[in-house]
């Protein structure tokens, strides 16, 4: 019950101010919580699934962060999250490798599965987890190492290379796929820390993609980068749904629209609708993604 | 008038030349046309007459008062008798010494002379006038500089400017204080040094392999030939300060780390605390610990395999010091690895690094110059160390770098040096200076050492 009751103190505070029309449709998710269930509409579940949600929920503690999420990444596609601030996407995606474990207080409750298995079950291996299931931040987090080192740092933990010729061979492969490495091939031995914030981007995800994740997940990828940055970004992120699947969480609708073939609405921690990307812009089912889309809400 | 009461009436001339300043300000303004005429606010050429009635008054004080007792000194000697004033230096001060203790009462009048008495009459009367003339001369200077302030109030004047100006200026001085008392302390160690020097040559004393400051008195006196090798205490020191580095860097470098990346916020909470006790508690009471607990416990455990320990050896002192330094290394260290961003260490983990890898390769690396300011800290302290080494290494300078004997560092020599009588023409006492002067550099040294070391290992992050 406590749990439900802050849940309602988090949306009248997101609401507070807005349209009355909002203040209804909210009012109804509110009838909802008390029972507690909920339809996503759309199409959850995809056949060929890489990563699998099923009724997952997430807790901080005694607040609870995710209600009851099922949700499909489908093999080599991008998949989009979009919602207001605070409706649950980062958390969503973070607990598809486990990084919110580094939280003492988070509690996953549902299951997830990559390929089929479990990646919650007791056995798991966070670490081997992590190689699969590689992430990528909000804010261009390069390590205070030279740019060669930053990239290296995933493939040196996990033993990748044998020797230093093909130490540099990994690394300029995930420089180039991260189209980065004719900007920095005379320098690699510069601080990463010294590119520009774009080219730090590119340089995480490079670094992301050496240890040849299966997933990578992103968390709102471009949020700090001018719009070159992020254009440049996006084309990446086409170029790399060839061999990887990936999870974005975005805020900008058209980024959503530009990179993902499939969107998915969270909305206080529900995830509200999800289906082709094309058709949640054109025509959204639910009331409240209709909102969003439209500028109208959040 | 005391200098006490002097001070407070300066404050309170500041505080009416401020409100005097703005308020001529606001009548100047409205005598233009309104508070926005003026270049800067009201309160600026408040700040501006108050500074001005301030600083320069606060100058003559000081200059006064640096000059008032020589000043003083000549005048009460100046009506001396002419065959007093002809005594060698030394006794004339004592005359002079007796004639200010008479005067300020803390002599009776049957140890003096006729004249020493009527000195000490005119010395009374020169205070009292003095001491008026300087209050006078300060509100006068004072009341001038606010005045002069107060008469630049105008529209154009940019009294703001002026105020932030002379604000600088308080603060670049106040930053060369330390800079001059350090200057000040390096001179006054090293003019004694320098006639150390002078009686002992610099290279007996850098490089000489035996301490023995002991100078004969009379001539053949047994056992009088004084040789003042450095080294010995050199290697003490740096053999007691590597014993304590190596207990206080290892430990305190990974309780920070425990504390800082896994332990509980409750168990931070009380654990920090307690080790920050350690740093709080006196080094005499250290010494009785080294002295009575551990250094005999060393001894024993090292006679039980058969190694000849002395009661006194560095070993202890060493080990007991180490600890004493383990919470500069923790708490520095704690809050330095905090500092280093989390979204480096979410880097690290979500590419799939252990805890442990992502502490060794990512955070320590970026925390490194915090952490070796921390030990850099605790090694100066060790250095520094004195109580602890007396009552627990001894006193004697051999030259060893086995821990397990007694040794000496250059702090405890100079506190042995320096007790009991001084004689400030035997290099027994002058010893003690060049001792000090050494020990400054090998510390500058040090410093440099480790500066050097974190420019070229630092890694900068954002």
């Amino acid at each position: 019950m406590s749990a439900i009751a802050t849940i309602t103190d988090i949306k009248t505070q997101n609401i507070e101010g807005k349209v009355p029309m909002d203040k209804r449709s909210a009012l109804e998710i509110e009838s909802q919580d008390a029972t507690d269930t909920y339809e996503t509409i759309g199409t959850p579940r995809v056949d060929n699934a890489k990563m699998s949600a099923r009724h997952v929920n997430v807790f901080y503690g005694e607040k609870q962060a995710i209600l009851d999420v099922s949700l499909d990444i489908g093999r080599n596609e991008v998949l989009a999250m979009i919602g207001p601030s605070g409706c649950g996407k980062s958390t969503f995606l973070r607990t598809l490798n486990r990084m919110n474990d580094i939280i003492p207080i988070c509690k996953v409750r549902g299951d997830i599965t990559l390929e089929g298995e479990d990646i919650y079950k007791s056995d798991q291996d966070t670490v081997m987890l992590r190689a699969r299931v590689g992430m990528v931040f909000q804010k261009p987090n390069p390590f205070p190492k030279s740019i060669y080192e930053n990239v290296a740092y995933g493939p040196r933990i996990h033993g990748l290379a044998h020797s230093k010729a093909e130490m540099d061979e990994i690394v300029e492969q995930s420089l180039r796929r991260a189209s980065l490495f004719d900007e920095v091939k005379d320098q690699l031995d510069k601080p990463g820390t010294g590119l520009s914030g774009g080219q730090q981007q590119r340089l995480c995800i490079a670094r992301a993609i050496a240890v040849s994740p299966e997933v990578i997940l992103m968390d709102e990828p471009c949020s700090a980068l001018d719009p070159i940055a992020t254009a440049r970004i996006e084309e990446l992120i086409d170029d790399l749904k060839e061999k990887y699947t990936i999870a974005i969480v975005t805020h900008s609708m058209q980024q959503a629209a530009r990179v993902s073939q499939r969107t998915a609405y969270f909305h206080l921690g529900k995830l509200i609708e999800v289906g082709e990307t094309k058709e949640i812009f054109t025509f959204p089912k639910h009331q409240l993604t209709e909102n969003y889309i439209t500028g109208r809400f959040g | 008038m005391q200098t006490t009461t002097v001070f407070l009436i300066l404050i309170a001339l500041c505080v009416i030349s401020f409100y005097t300043g703005r308020k001529r300000s606001q009548i100047v303004a409205m005598q233009h046309g309104g508070l926005d005429t003026l270049h800067s606010l009201p309160n600026h050429y408040g700040y501006m007459a108050a500074v001005w009635a301030a600083l320069p008054a606060l100058f003559v004080l000081l200059v006064w008062m640096g000059f008032e007792s020589s000043v003083l000194h000549a005048l009460v000697v100046g009506q001396l008798p002419q065959n007093i004033q002809q005594l060698p230096p030394d006794e004339l001060g004592l005359y002079y010494n007796q004639v200010q203790g008479f005067a300020r009462g803390a002599i009776d009048s049957a140890q003096l002379d006729e004249a020493q008495i009527s000195a000490a009459e005119y010395y009374i009367r020169t205070v009292t006038s003095f001491s008026q003339m300087k209050a006078t001369l300060v509100f006068v200077v004072a009341i001038i500089g606010a005045l002069l302030a107060i008469r630049r109030v105008t529209p154009v004047f940019r009294a703001r400017n002026h105020v932030e100006k002379i604000f600088e200026w308080v603060l670049f001085s106040s930053s060369f204080v330390a800079v001059l008392t350090t200057l000040g302390i390096v001179l006054s160690v090293m003019f004694e040094a320098i006639r150390f020097f002078q009686i002992i040559p610099v290279q007996d004393f850098l490089f000489g392999l035996q301490w023995s400051p002991q100078m004969a008195i009379r001539a053949n006196q047994v056992a009088a030939s004084g040789s003042f090798g450095f080294v010995p205490l050199l290697v003490g020191t740096l053999l007691i300060s590597t014993v304590a580095l190596l207990i206080a860097v290892p430990i305190g470098l990974m309780s920070a780390i425990y504390l800082s990346e896994y332990a509980s916020r409750r168990f931070r909470a009380v654990t920090k605390p307690v080790l920050e006790i350690l740093a709080g508690v006196p080094t005499v009471v250290y010494g009785f610990f080294a002295a009575l607990t551990v250094a005999p416990f060393i001894r024993e455990m090292g006679e039980s395999v058969g190694l000849n320990v002395a009661s006194e050896s560095a070993m202890a002192a060493g080990l007991v010091m180490g600890i004493m330094i383990i919470p500069f290394v923790m708490s520095l260290s704690d809050d330095i690895i905090n500092a280093v961003p989390v979204s480096l260490r979410e880097a690290s983990l979500g590419m799939g690094a252990t805890m442990n890898e992502t502490i060794r390769k990512v955070v320590l690396p970026a925390a490194l110059p915090g952490i070796v300011g921390g030990i850099l800290l605790a090694a100066s302290r060790a250095i520094g160390e004195t109580m602890i080494v007396v009552m627990a290494a001894g006193l004697s300078a051999k030259l060893t770098i086995n821990p397990l004997e007694a040794v000496t560092t250059i702090t405890v020599q100079i506190v042995t040096l320096l007790v009991g009588d001084q004689e400030f023409d035997n290099p027994k006492t002058l010893a003690a200076f060049a001792l000090g002067l050494v020990l400054f550099f090998v510390t500058l040294l040090l410093n440099f050492i480790a500066l050097h070391v974190v420019r070229k290992y630092r890694e900068q992050y954002e």
